[in-house]
């Protein structure tokens, strides 16, 4: 969202003077880093900022925000901003979560807070691991995960944050992982986007999923497997010698080569943000045969929760008076005498 | 067709002081909406009054069947009125499933009024009744009158047009009708409702008003010999006022509204639904005039999180639910406790562990409120006695949270929820305003302390958004003014005190003993819904000379200063409840007093003459007092000045004839099975 007027910060200005406990290494710092110094450049209010997290590791970012902050209970953090969002439109609201926070025991209020689009900015860190409990599988580990709780290796399906939130009825899907020089815009888009945005960025894990995203996200050598879409730019990676093309038959996505730049002629989709369709084909493109579909993979805003509260309270409460004597004796009323008092 | 069987020299009296009246049929016959509109006209015509609908957790049961039996009792009289009534005088039974569910509660004596043209082959079956009770004389001992409703309906509706199904949806009005004349109500107040409530139907409305009229004619100028007697019931006298009737759900709600405007602030309500905590969520959608947002989460989970969160903003976040749901709040509270921010609870208890008894009640939560929750996580806990009642303990909740930064739980059940009686509609100008103030600046010369406490204990209250006061909180534990993350052995246990000490501190008002003194032989200690047939026990008890009292209990957690004190002035203590004897437990663990539970879990209240049968046992071996049957000692009679009893003994209101003896009147009182 917009904050009203902008205020001059620096980056130094958004940190507090409490030590960082991550693991050194860990992507959390980088993120950490690309969010303070994306709101100077934002003109975001301190004061009306505020970041509201679930538990694990993740989570542990609002007290690096010198900002309102609050650490709340495991999964729930969605429902402390709905009801802050609700109580206060003006906070400018940052929700932290992990994959496991957000996904397993939190699942259920993520896809809510979605498909209500309660106007905040939802990052979802995903290391494809428990990084605060140690290690175990998490809901998006890929299969074969070796873990404390899965010493052969996981053997249930992976979700796909993306996906979910799409699925869910989020109105912005954006992506990006923790070193990325990009992240910085893809949480702008997210922050003029007025509604629920989701941005699921990949994190680093160093302790117990190690470079497990290095495929696409090592900082070295891995540009080549990054698909960086923009509204209106055709769909191209590989230094724009291979494209992403629609296969009418098949009605799916398809690698194409391009020769010679003449995407056109390959067949290269335009990206266009407001299209659902190609959003939902981008969240489920595999990686691997696909590259990784990075930045605003969709962007249509809509109509936002708070704003029908706000505006079905006025409606109801149009020519009506706020009289708490008038409401207690509302209704059929019988008055025993030896009193003045009427019927009110 | 009208077969009036008359046995025995049965009947009721033309103005008893008080009657039990319940209508029972098929859930599909509109018993509940036939109870609350006599209900109405009964507070309309001055009486005091107490209701208990009883109603199957099935929405729409199979018809005719035992478990598909919906009822509503009503208990009203010229005298103060506390429970709804040990036994109904008057059954109204609109097919044979509801005469067998209902018939034991039924007084010897007592009148059955039946649609025999219900009473089929087939719905005799669905029954498990071999017979036709309404012919075999297995009701020899009850008055009864049984004629068929259904035709008369038909006929009273079919100027309307109306097909013989939707006609008989019209029998409730029908029977209503007869019910208005006999204890000579007005049936004016029901037209109107009819009206309004088939607004863009007037077909539907004028054929169920000439269904209620017909009804009304019937008992007018039918030529009955028998039981079919008009009654008339005083006008109780009252104070002097503006009276309406209120049930416990609309009594929190409105005492939420007023808490709020007491407290200054916006009121965020977040709910899911659950019998019997849902119709506060309904009432306080439609209050948004004053400021209160109400949001239906996806879960308890969301609802409590998302009230904390409103709280966290400025708000004075409330969330409601039942037992399970409860529970499944409990990590959020104890987060609202750990961060020190307001929060109301409402729990309206409901039967059972589980999913349990979803519609009946029971008072089983109260282990859930004071010590359930992880880690040492103190709340403050209180408890409505009625549904009036409900609307000052609302703003007392309210009052605590916000004075005292901290959740807290009150209390009420399925009964109270439901139940209605008659309100004398309060001022809202005589409660005392509690603003809540908001923290805009340091609080330490230069510096911001987020958990700098007042005399009270309470930290101070930050809205997000205050410049230059930017914090976090968290379940972590902090540090004892900064606030931030502090795991160090001597503040954490500095902490736990301090969270302790400032519930411990929260200020109440001392107990009084509602009836009788304040020490002697036998204590009776209640809480919650327990209290009408408590006192109707201890009050009749007292008149036949017992040295007996009654205590209620509003503060459950921290109890007033004086309660050890109190209850040590007596030799017995004596606790009934809902439950297995959870208050029981409390008041021992933090008195170490002798107190002996009475409980009762079959999802129905206390009958007076249980209460009464065990207060006599604290009696019994006393000289003279074998029994409890000693001569009436006037010193303990209920002042009749401060009291409100009007002092007299009152003969069995209905059946002269009957087994219980006069000179009480536990019979008309209390709760039905
Ligand atoms: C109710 C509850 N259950 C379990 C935990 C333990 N727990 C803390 S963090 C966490 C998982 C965190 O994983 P994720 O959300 O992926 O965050 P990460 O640490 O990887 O950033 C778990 C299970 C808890 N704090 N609360
Ligand atoms: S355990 Fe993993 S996610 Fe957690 S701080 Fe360490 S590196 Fe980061
Ligand atoms: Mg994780």
């Amino acid at each position: 969202m917009n904050a009203p007027t902008k205020i001059e910060t620096t980056l130094k200005d958004w940190e507090t003077d409490q030590e960082v406990r991550w693991c050194p290494g860990c992507g959390d710092y980088a993120i950490l880093k690309a969010v303070q110094r994306t709101l100077p450049q934002l003109g975001c209010d301190p004061a009306k900022t505020v970041f509201i997290s679930g538990i694990g590791c993740s989570s542990r970012f609002p007290y690096y925000m010198e900002t309102y902050g609050f650490h709340t209970i495991h999964g729930r953090a969605p429902a402390f901003a709905t009801g802050a969002k609700l109580a206060n439109p003006e906070l400018d609201i940052w929700l932290v979560t992990g994959d496991g926070d957000g996904l397993s025991i939190g699942g259920n209020h993520l896809m809510h807070v979605l498909r209500r689009n309660v106007n905040m900015q939802i990052m979802l860190f995903n290391n494809e691991i428990y990084g605060l409990t140690k290690g175990q599988a998490s809901p998006t580990s890929r299969e074969g995960t070796k873990s404390p709780s899965t010493p052969i290796g996981s053997y249930d399906h992976p979700a796909r944050p993306a996906a979910f939130a799409l699925g869910a009825g989020a109105r912005f899907v954006g992506r990006g992982f923790d070193v990325s020089k990009n992240l910085p815009d893809v949480l702008k888009a997210a922050h003029a986007h007025k509604g629920a945005a989701f941005i699921e960025i990949f994190q680093n894990c160093i302790v117990y999923n190690k470079d497990v995203f290095d495929d696409f996200a090592a900082p070295k050598g891995a540009e080549g497997q990054q698909l960086w879409l923009e509204d209106g730019k055709p769909m191209l990676f590989a230094k724009d010698t291979k494209g992403i093309a629609l296969n009418r038959q098949t009605l799916s996505l398809e690698v194409v080569d391009v020769v010679d730049g003449d995407w056109e002629a390959a067949g290269v989709v335009v990206h266009d943000v407001t299209n659902r369709s190609i959003a939902h084909m981008l969240v489920e493109m595999p990686f691997g045969a696909f590259p990784m579909a990075l930045g605003v993979l969709y962007d249509d805003p809509r109509p936002t929760f708070e704003d029908a509260v706000i505006a079905e309270r006025a409606k109801v409460s149009e020519g009506k008076e706020a009289n708490l004597a008038k409401l207690l004796g509302k209704g059929q009323t019988w008055t025993v005498s030896g009193t003045a008092q009427d019927p009110v | 067709m009208a077969t009036a069987a008359t046995e025995g020299p049965h009947g009721l009296h033309e103005s008893p002081e008080a009657i039990v009246v319940r209508f029972a049929g098929d859930s599909g016959d509109g018993m509940q909406l036939t109870g609350g509109q006599f209900t109405l006209s009964t507070a309309l015509a001055g009486n005091d009054l107490a209701t208990f609908p009883d109603f199957p957790a099935e929405i729409r049961a199979p018809q005719g069947t035992l478990f598909g039996v919906s009822a509503f009792q009503i208990n009203f009289g010229s005298r103060e009125i506390n429970t709804a009534g040990d036994a109904p005088d008057v059954l109204v039974a609109m097919n044979p499933a509801a005469l067998k569910v209902n018939l034991a509660a039924l007084k010897p004596g007592g009148l059955i009024i039946a649609d025999t043209g219900a009473f089929t082959k087939r719905n005799l079956d669905k029954a498990h009744y071999e017979a036709n009770p309404l012919e075999d004389g297995s009701l020899a001992k009850f008055d009864v009158l049984a004629f068929d409703i259904s035709e008369k309906t038909i006929e009273a509706v079919k100027p309307y047009g109306l097909g013989n199904k939707d006609a008989l949806r019209s029998k409730n009005m029908w029977t209503l009708g007869l019910a208005l004349w006999m204890f000579d109500r007005p049936r004016n107040p029901i037209h109107d409702w009819l009206k309004a409530k088939f607004k863009s139907k007037p077909d539907i409305a004028d054929a169920n008003i000439a269904a209620l009229d017909a009804g009304h004619a019937y008992g007018e100028t039918a030529e009955l010999a028998g039981p079919l007697k008009q009654v008339h019931v005083d006008p109780v006298p009252s104070e002097p006022g503006l009276y309406r009737t209120v049930t416990g759900a609309e009594a929190v709600s409105l005492g939420l509204v007023a808490g709020a405007q007491l407290a200054e602030l916006p009121m965020f309500f977040g709910g899911y639904p659950i019998t019997p905590a849902s119709a506060i969520l309904h009432h306080l959608a439609r209050l948004k005039e004053f400021g209160v947002t109400t949001f239906q989460a996806e879960d308890e989970i969301a609802a409590v999180c998302a009230a904390i969160g409103a709280s966290w903003a400025g708000q004075l976040g409330v969330t409601s639910s039942s037992g399970p749901g409860i529970a499944l709040k409990t990590e959020a509270i104890g987060l609202g406790i750990m961060t020190e921010l307001p929060l109301v609870i409402v729990n309206s208890q409901r039967g059972g562990p589980s999913t349990g008894l979803p519609t009946k009640t029971e008072q089983s939560d109260l282990y859930q409120a004071v010590y359930g929750r992880n880690g040492d996580a103190p709340m403050p806990v209180i408890a409505a006695r009625s549904p009036s009642d409900a609307f000052e303990v609302a703003i007392e909740a309210c009052r605590i949270a916000v004075e005292y930064m901290t959740p807290v739980m009150l209390l009420t059940d399925g009964y109270i929820a439901n139940a209605a009686e008659p309100w004398k509609v309060p001022d809202p100008d005589t409660f005392e305003p509690f603003p809540a103030t908001f923290l805009d600046q340091p609080n330490d010369g230069e510096n911001f302390l987020p958990y700098k406490r007042d005399e009270k204990g309470a930290r101070p209250w930050v809205k997000p958004g205050t410049p230059g006061l930017m914090h976090r909180i968290g379940g972590i534990e902090k540090h004892e003014l900064t606030g931030n993350i502090d795991y160090s052995p001597d503040n954490h246990q500095r902490m736990t005190d301090a969270r302790k000490d400032k519930v411990e501190g929260v200020v109440v008002p001392d107990q009084e003993v509602c009836l009788g003194e304040p020490s002697g032989r036998l204590a009776v200690v209640g809480w919650g819904s327990t209290f009408g047939p408590i006192h109707r026990a201890v009050d009749n008890c007292r008149r036949k000379g017992l040295d007996v009292s009654h205590i209620h209990v509003r503060h459950i957690w921290p109890m007033p200063k004086n309660m050890g004190e109190l209850l040590r002035g007596y030799e017995h203590i004596l606790v009934p409840e809902m439950n297995t004897g959870q208050f029981k437990t409390v008041l021992r663990d933090q008195f170490l007093v002798d107190a002996q539970p009475l409980t009762k879990t079959s999802g129905q209240p206390f009958q007076i003459a249980e209460l009464e049968e065990e207060i006599g046992k604290y009696f019994d071996g006393i000289e003279d007092n074998e029994g409890g049957e000693v001569a009436v000692n006037e010193e303990q009679l209920p002042n009749l000045e401060a009291g409100h009893d009007d002092g007299t003994y009152p003969d069995a209101p209905f059946h002269g004839d009957s087994a219980v003896p006069s000179g009480r009147d536990t019979d008309s009182e209390g709760v039905n099975q």
